[in-house]
């Protein structure tokens, strides 16, 4: 295991995170048109939404009554945690070259990031 | 305006704003909230919690594409990203007690800074550097490829960089941003990393940056599915389109088409966010 190498794998994870994630935006995406496609929409004012859009819990719940707005925030939180899986494996892969400056350096970002999401809950 | 018409028009407006923004290395966030704003009249607060994740999938996406060309320095990165991570959470801390107008002028501000830089056309810095102590001892050094074959660079001045990047975060999580202008200039200014290295590992940094304010963007509300559905998929499809097209082309003449866009969406959103129409 080099950086090159580590670079790689990384870049592939990456990659494969956002398609997962953009499939699950447009499925959401498609499933919400085919049913308001013609209801007149404007976004002039901030209101924020209900828990459906706005918590893990919510999201998910809602998700899994076939709410199309709740399966297009489950596409976009996949793409939330591409990055935080991104950190994570950089974590292993420094373990792996025996670096153990920078797995400490990716594990401090780790935690920076769980926390923030975690706060956010 | 109907759901189906918002939704193409959005699509249309985020692919070439990320189309633009992979191919100069800041992102599609710069241009794609003013779109929103200006054009469409979205509220800043939608428009900047669409751009937020927008600019992860174009850091994710792209990223694959830069490694193959070998130029972005993952320890740099890294290193870097606990400052950035850190600003960000504090940034979209304060994205939830600053006005929307206030949030317009920064915006502003920035798409101004952002256009000189495009204009002033920085020069490249093509003499390489020996390291200094601290960068050594971080071993953030690296080599990336000229003509060819692998060139070694050295990195200076890691504490005024690593501020620099914490300021970058900030951005990004007050405004939704990459905000990777701020971190090429941390880089390629203050750090003296090769310019390529800079952007591409600024690239790489975006997601990362985003991915800690997005908690407390989804938290607040600001990310609306209906709005962040086209402008992620718009975006995302821009960006892979550029990444592709990145490494043929010429830094100079990108910077100058760039500033030239950046620059009229500067000036309107300041007036509309001194105006109060923003």
């Amino acid at each position: 295991m080099d950086d090159r190498r580590l670079e790689t794998i990384i870049g592939r994870l990456l990659r494969a995170g956002v398609l997962l994630a953009a499939a699950t935006v447009l499925a959401g995406g498609v499933l919400y048109l085919a049913r308001h496609h013609g209801d007149p929409v404007n976004y002039h004012s901030f209101v924020a939404g209900g828990p459906q859009t706005r918590t893990f819990t919510g999201i998910i719940q809602w998700a899994a009554h076939g709410e199309s707005a709740a399966i297009i925030q489950i596409g976009l939180l996949l793409l939330v945690l591409t990055p935080v899986a991104r950190v994570a494996v950089a974590v292993a892969g420094f373990l792996l070259e025996r670096d153990r400056l920078y797995a400490v350096v990716s594990l401090i970002v780790l935690v920076i990031l769980v926390f923030s999401l975690m706060h956010a809950t | 305006m109907t759901a189906l018409e918002f939704t193409l028009v959005v699509l249309a407006l985020s692919a070439l704003a990320g189309f633009l923004g992979a191919l100069t290395g800041l992102g599609g966030g710069v241009v794609v909230v003013p779109a929103l704003t200006l054009a469409l009249g979205v509220d800043l607060k939608y428009a900047i919690g669409a751009s937020l994740v927008s600019v992860i999938a174009t850091s994710s996406g792209a990223a694959a594409a830069y490694v193959r060309e070998g130029f972005s320095n993952i320890r740099i990165g890294m290193f870097l990203e606990i400052a950035t991570t850190i600003g960000a959470i504090v940034g979209a801390f304060l994205a939830s007690r600053v006005s929307t107008h206030a949030l317009a002028i920064v915006f502003g501000l920035i798409l101004l800074q952002a256009a000189y830089m495009s204009f002033k056309g920085t020069p490249e810095n093509a003499e390489r550097v020996a390291p200094d102590a601290l960068a050594a001892r971080l071993r953030l050094g690296g080599a990336y490829p000229v003509a060819g074959s692998p060139q070694p660079y050295g990195v200076r001045r890691v504490p005024a960089g690593f501020v620099t990047m914490f300021g970058a975060g900030a951005l990004s999580g007050l405004l939704g941003i990459g905000s990777g202008a701020v971190k090429v200039i941390a880089m390629d200014r203050i750090m003296r990393v090769p310019f390529k290295v800079s952007t591409t590992t600024s690239n790489f940094m975006i997601g990362v940056t985003a991915a800690a304010s997005a908690g407390l963007y989804l938290k607040n509300g600001y990310i609306n599915p209906q709005v962040a559905m086209p402008v992620m998929l718009g975006v995302l499809t821009g960006a892979l389109i550029g990444a592709k097209l990145l490494v043929h082309m010429r830094v100079k003449t990108l910077r100058l088409v760039f500033g030239v866009v950046i620059l009229a969406l500067a000036i309107e959103m300041i007036v509309n966010g001194i105006a109060g129409k923003v």
